[in-house]
């Protein structure tokens, strides 16, 4: 993973699609009017912690079998950097919430989902914090990132697609690829969600080796 | 012995330890009970979504007291025994099954307290009653692993609600809009997909729990 050539592909990606996304032409709707834009930004945060968060639980089924404390170095910054960008997709949503459903914080299965998802993830965080030994609580971090992971998915695309939701696909909702996106949009969304995974992966490797060498000066040579 | 047989015995030994003592069931059926009583006092009548809220966070709290334990009653010299003599799968088995047992008690002696101070119309008895039951046993599921977890983490109870509320909430609003459905009294075919989705989220549970056991004890 040490080559470059993904990580300025990203970058060309991200920077092409906010180029694009900025500029391009999008459809005129009711209601979206040009913040149908924000779907450039908001949409790729989630699949961007979503790669994350599978590459955590991954890497906690890998430490788990394997014992090596490489693994529960990357699956614990695989879980920080998913949190940043479970953040920013809640910030990026909340404001474009804002404009078109009136209000920040509006009561929607999708929402409150993604909100106690993070809760989970926070636990997992407070959880290594609450333990000392190192091998113990790699291990038992493991075990729980990875029977969080099962209800994490449930709650974020299987309750919301059960009841009633403001947020296209879920509740009978015609998805908003269908609605919405015509085909000149289609490249620019797929190039950002591409381009913001690799950041995503570029940002989590960059945390990894920090921690690597971090570990590396507290020992004792 | 085979899993089933060291499931039974587990289990058994379970159940006669707390009927010798009573300690623990006592404690938290006069905890249920003590709280049904002050949300008498403090609301006396209310309205059905709220009726059937409180219900559901009575239970909650109960069964977290109750199964927060599970992993910590016995010393840690005596589980090391149990895991030279029987597989950690039939220990895990043996505490969910032993869990959802107690849950299925409290949850009864909630339900008819709870009905028996407020009283209130069951549009659909039998499904609340289906409910409850899958409550019960989704809250041990549940909470069985989480407390097994929480147990090796030096067992503060505030570790067990941080870890455990978020994994819970899920199953909680499944169940509190088919409980809410039941008392309304609304159609049983419109219910199906909660129900499905209840029992989905049990038989994955019980088997990560299954996968992941093995790991967590062996210190």
């Amino acid at each position: 993973m040490r080559k470059s050539w993904w990580k300025i592909l990203g970058l060309v990606m991200v920077a092409s699609a906010i180029v694009g996304g900025l500029l391009g032409p999008v459809p005129v709707l009711p209601i979206l009017h040009e913040t149908i834009r924000n779907v450039y930004f908001h949409v790729p945060m989630w699949f961007a912690m979503l790669t994350l968060y599978l590459i955590s639980v991954i890497f906690s089924v890998k430490y788990l079998n394997s014992g090596k404390i490489e693994h529960d170095l990357l699956a614990v910054e695989a879980v920080n950097t998913g949190v940043m960008f479970c953040a920013m997709g809640l910030f990026t949503g909340m404001l474009w919430a804002n404009i078109t459903w009136g209000e920040p914080w509006p009561n929607d299965p999708k929402l409150n989902g993604s909100a106690i998802a993070t809760l989970m993830y926070l636990a997992y965080l407070v959880l290594r914090n609450a333990l000392e030994e190192e091998q113990k609580r790699a291990k038992i971090a493991a075990v729980y990132n990875i029977f969080a992971f099962p209800v994490m998915i449930v709650l974020l695309y299987i309750l919301p697609k059960m009841t009633d939701s403001l947020h296209p696909g879920s509740g009978g909702n015609g998805t908003f690829g269908d609605l919405d996106m015509n085909n000149h949009m289609r490249p620019v969304f797929y190039t950002s969600v591409i381009g913001w995974i690799l950041i995503g992966v570029w940002v989590f490797t960059l945390r990894y080796r920090l921690r690597l060498l971090e570990n590396k000066k507290n020992q004792i040579s | 012995m085979n899993t089933f047989q060291q499931i039974k015995t587990l289990v058994y030994k379970d159940i006669v330890l707390e009927w010798r003592s009573k300690y623990a069931i006592n404690g938290i059926l006069l905890y249920v009970v003590s709280t049904v009583f002050v949300c008498y006092q403090a609301f006396k009548s209310v309205d059905t979504l709220v009726w059937n809220a409180l219900f559901w966070i009575i239970l909650l709290f109960a069964s977290i007291n109750a199964i927060s334990r599970s992993f910590t009653q016995e010393s840690a010299y005596r589980q090391l025994y149990y895991y030279t003599l029987v597989s950690p799968a039939a220990i895990i088995l043996s505490k969910i099954i032993y869990n959802s047992l107690v849950m299925l008690l409290l949850s009864t002696i909630a339900y008819a307290v709870y009905s028996l101070t407020f009283k209130q119309p069951v549009g659909d008895p039998l499904l609340y009653s289906i409910t409850v039951l899958l409550g019960s046993m989704s809250f041990a599921t549940v909470f069985t692993m989480v407390s097994g977890i929480s147990a090796k983490a030096g067992n503060n109870s505030t570790l067990m609600a941080v870890l455990g509320f978020p994994v819970i909430i899920p199953l909680l609003i499944v169940l509190i809009k088919l409980a809410h459905n039941a008392l309304v009294g609304l159609d049983r075919a419109i219910s199906t997909g909660e129900i499905v989705v209840l029992l989905a989220i049990n038989v994955i549970t019980i088997t990560i729990s299954l996968l992941l056991f093995p790991y967590l004890w062996r210190d």
